[in-house]
């Protein structure tokens, strides 16, 4: 296996040196547990608010709106379950076509159990219009959650207004911002968001630990019942080193938040402008304005996602694609097919999603070997013009 | 999601065997669509006199395992004649890659349609079985027929809905045609069926016991099965008998055998003879 150029940064990302620092002493001798009587083990709660604290000045929320959770997933499935079971008689939810699948397999879950979704679209750049929103909003909605950021396009929703739409009309607000914490300046004191799932994978701590911010005073039924941790909101032994990781991941996020921005867009914005000057017929998707600044998904005509995926892995280049064959599934991305990308396209999508350890020579890697990857597989495609192969 | 991919898989997608088009070609099949993910073109020049496919290329738009299946097909095709090309199946495709995920058997499936196609294509048929009556769309999401589906499901004893959209990916997406491959199913495989099985022709004496079943299989194998196979230096180990199936190991050179399908039919042929009644007989690796 060749030295590895990592750009799956969407799916996970290292866990940052800082970071495991961190988690040591609780994986060492600091192994008790913050709920016990004994010194030992309850001098760790300390620890424990102090993660807290970091997380919550990357949000712009107050400490006792965190709650640890196992994973962004466990987040999203918290909110909902919470926002139904506090408004009973409101059988209505209000997403959109492009959310994870922690949402809309829930959503599948809940309208066989009798409740209705509605699935709002977005614009062919990928963008959830808030109007689009205030229309599907009924008298009995329970909730409305959208996502921040996509993971698949890196496409930035309009959270804001969305947010506003929901409190004018009286409902609650979910996002999944799993994508967007740690990229983009989020400020819950500003924004009137209820509920936001984040992930600490995403974020360059270990995966297995998560967080849902919980608006003050927003009516709360937990969805893991046990003990008493996480003020009653949510049961099971508090996760130390996990927590400890997250809250030292969210600290190093505030810090270096803009210097990360523009390293990481000058690399993005190299990658891209090689691979549309080297390779000919390609589609940059999403919207070119709001996005992440990490991510580049782009497609590549005649040719079919997976086999790009396998043979850039064969020289150790990770990327993912919205190809159905990647997927485990016979369909391609549900995300693109909802931006009314063909599925010609949809297929031959790559993503590379950057993070603040690549460096200029991952770009210089990818637009070393991409081309003649794509050249390839063009010329073993049947559906390839003639021309296209002389270019 | 990462598949779990055969080195010989990987070597066919990584160094594709006879990529092209065949020039003064004589045979074109064309199977799959770009908006399907995945399509197939397969040209070969057949010499009129012997039958014989000189040459063999192909064209693919998919996945790894679609490069990697028509590239094998290329490679298993060539210098055998029509006839016998045609006699291979996507198991033994397959089988020729050292197996390929189940949720992949359906690019196995598109090399054999398109070798089927471009068969028809010399012979001068227009190949979409218009010589049977009932075909039709099945699914409209990848335009798969209702063949299609009974091929599969007869050379692959396939029994699930699940497995065939693993084999043919009819019912992949929309699934409305689901009910349409459960009653293929029912009508194709003998326990799904919803009438009793119709009496065997020897069945006038009392039902047989699973001990004389197992006793008229062992008995089969040995006089009549495995003498054939020896000379070809290849063995047969009985490992299971049920209501459903006979499940047999090839050993040996049949291990290996590209053509063992066909020795499985032969198989269930003499089986079936010395019983009396249909029997499917399955092979384990």
């Amino acid at each position: 296996m060749p030295s590895v150029t990592y750009l799956d940064n969407n799916a996970t990302t290292a866990v940052a040196p800082e970071v495991v620092e961190a988690m040591l002493p609780y994986l060492r001798e600091e192994y008790g547990n913050p709920s016990s009587m004994h010194d030992f083990g309850g001098h760790l709660a300390k620890h424990i608010d102090r993660a807290r604290a970091q997380l919550a000045a990357l949000l712009g929320a107050h400490p006792d709106e965190i709650i640890f959770t196992s994973c962004g997933t466990e987040s999203d499935n918290t909110a909902i379950f919470s926002a139904l079971e506090t408004r009973p008689g409101k059988r209505h939810i209000v997403t959109t076509q492009v959310e994870h699948p922690a949402i809309l397999h829930q959503m599948e879950f809940l309208q066989k159990k009798g409740y209705e979704v509605t699935f709002v679209g977005v614009r062919p750049d990928g963008i959830c219009e808030p109007e689009a929103i205030r229309e599907a909003i009924r008298p009995d909605t329970a909730i409305v959650s959208v996502m921040w950021a996509n993971n698949e396009t890196g496409v930035l929703m309009p959270i804001e207004k969305i947010a506003q739409v929901a409190k004018e009309r009286g409902v609650l607000f979910h996002t999944d911002a799993v994508q967007a914490v740690g990229k983009v300046p989020i400020d819950l004191s500003r924004v009137p968001v209820d509920m936001l799932s984040l992930s600490g994978h995403k974020l360059h701590a270990p995966k297995g630990i998560g967080a849902l911010y919980l608006r003050r005073g927003t009516p709360f039924k937990p969805y893991i019942m046990g003990g008493h941790q996480e003020n009653g909101r949510r049961g099971g032994t508090y996760a130390v080193p996990s927590i400890m990781a997250l809250g030292a991941a969210a600290e190093l996020a505030a810090r270096h938040m803009d210097a990360e921005r523009e390293h990481i867009t000058r690399l993005r914005d190299r990658l891209e402008a090689g691979i549309v000057e080297r390779i000919p017929a390609v589609h940059l998707l999403g919207s070119r304005e709001h996005r992440l600044f990490n991510t580049c998904t782009v497609s590549f005509e005649y040719v079919e996602g997976e086999a790009i995926l396998l043979l850039l892995s064969e020289h150790g280049i990770c990327a993912s694609s919205g190809s159905a064959c990647s997927s485990g599934s016979l369909e391609p991305s549900h995300v693109l097919r909802a931006m009314g990308l063909p599925f010609e396209l949809c297929h031959a999508s790559i993503r590379f999603s950057f993070s603040r350890y690549n460096t200029d020579a991952d770009v210089d890697r990818v637009l070393e070997v991409l081309p003649g990857i794509i050249r390839n597989l063009r010329r073993i495609s049947p559906f390839t013009p003639p021309a296209l192969l002389e270019a | 999601m990462a598949w779990d991919y055969s080195d010989k898989v990987k070597d066919h997608y990584l160094h594709p065997r006879n990529v092209g088009v065949v020039e003064n070609a004589n045979a074109v099949g064309e199977v799959g669509s770009m908006v399907c993910g995945d399509a197939l073109k397969l040209t070969l020049r057949i010499n009129p006199d012997t039958g014989i496919i000189e040459d063999a290329r192909f064209q693919t738009y998919g996945c790894g395992s679609a490069i990697a299946s028509s590239s094998a097909l290329t490679e298993l095709i060539k210098g055998l004649t029509l006839e016998q090309a045609l006699k291979i199946t996507n198991q033994d495709l397959a089988r020729y890659l050292d197996g390929l995920p189940e949720e992949k058997m359906h690019c196995s499936v598109m090399g054999r349609e398109a070798l089927q196609a471009a068969a028809a294509n010399y012979l001068g048929k227009e190949f979409v079985h218009q010589e049977e009556e009932e075909f039709h769309t099945v699914c409209q999401c990848f335009q798969v027929n209702n063949v299609t589906i009974e091929n599969a499901i007869r050379e692959n004893g396939l029994t699930t809905v699940e497995q065939v959209t693993h084999y043919t990916k009819a019912g992949g997406a929309c699934r409305n045609c689901v009910p349409e491959i459960e009653s293929i199913l029912a009508r194709l495989v003998p326990e799904k069926k919803e009438e009793p099985k119709p009496e065997p022709p020897k069945a006038a004496t009392a039902p047989m016991s699973m001990f004389r079943r197992i006793k008229i299989i062992e008995e089969t194998l040995e006089n009549e099965i495995r003498p054939a196979l020896h000379t070809d230096s290849g063995g047969l180990e009985l490992i299971d008998v049920s209501e459903e199936a006979v499940v047999v190991r090839f050993t040996g050179r049949c291990h290996s055998c590209v053509q063992s399908a066909v020795t499985l039919e032969f198989i269930q042929g003499a089986l079936e003879k010395a019983l009396g009644q249909p029997v499917r007989v399955r092979e384990i690796k």
